[in-house]
């Protein structure tokens, strides 16, 4: 299974999903770091 | 496009998500319009029929019929005892409806929601079109 490369900043995400015409999965999580 | 907040971090990302409870996964559409919500922890392949699930109802709501039977399908196929299955099935038998304009499609759904899943919401839902 590939890794998957998390990114951290939304906005940033949001800006590059609207240039690509690709979904966001948004993960919100409380795990241990 | 994988995006990950992390309570201690980025409290304001929940705050501004609206995310009250973790793990919570929101799909965004390209706009960044919220089109489906996952609160609670799921087994793996119930997050996986969620997420396909959501995909799905993206391409619905964009009016993309095709893509959305194709994702929303594979829910059914690929996951079949998953909680996400009914609501997929039912929401793949309205694309193929709407992609169409065939009403046969709507009734095939409500009596394979009557088969596989009759204790179901989506199967009450679906019944109005067998009758």
């Amino acid at each position: 299974m590939p890794e998957i490369h998390w990114l951290k900043d939304v906005d940033a995400a949001l800006a590059q999903a609207k240039a690509a015409r690709k979904p966001v999965l948004l993960d919100f999580s409380a795990a241990p770091m | 496009m994988p995006v990950k907040a992390h309570i201690k971090e980025q409290k304001q990302t929940f705050q501004r998500f609206n995310a009250q409870w973790t793990p919570t996964q929101i799909v965004l559409d390209p706009e960044g319009v919220e089109r489906h919500r996952i609160e609670g922890f799921l087994p793996v392949d119930d997050l996986l029929a969620q997420l396909d699930l959501g995909l799905g109802k993206l391409h619905f709501q964009h009016q993309d019929y095709g893509e959305a039977q194709k994702e929303l399908r594979s829910v059914c196929e690929s996951f079949p005892k998953s909680g996400a299955a009914p609501e997929a099935c039912y929401w793949a038998g309205v694309a193929a409806y709407k992609g169409s304009n065939d009403a046969r499609h709507l009734a095939s759904t409500a009596k394979a929601l009557k088969e596989k899943y009759p204790d179901s919401e989506w199967a009450r839902k679906a019944s109005v079109w067998s009758q």
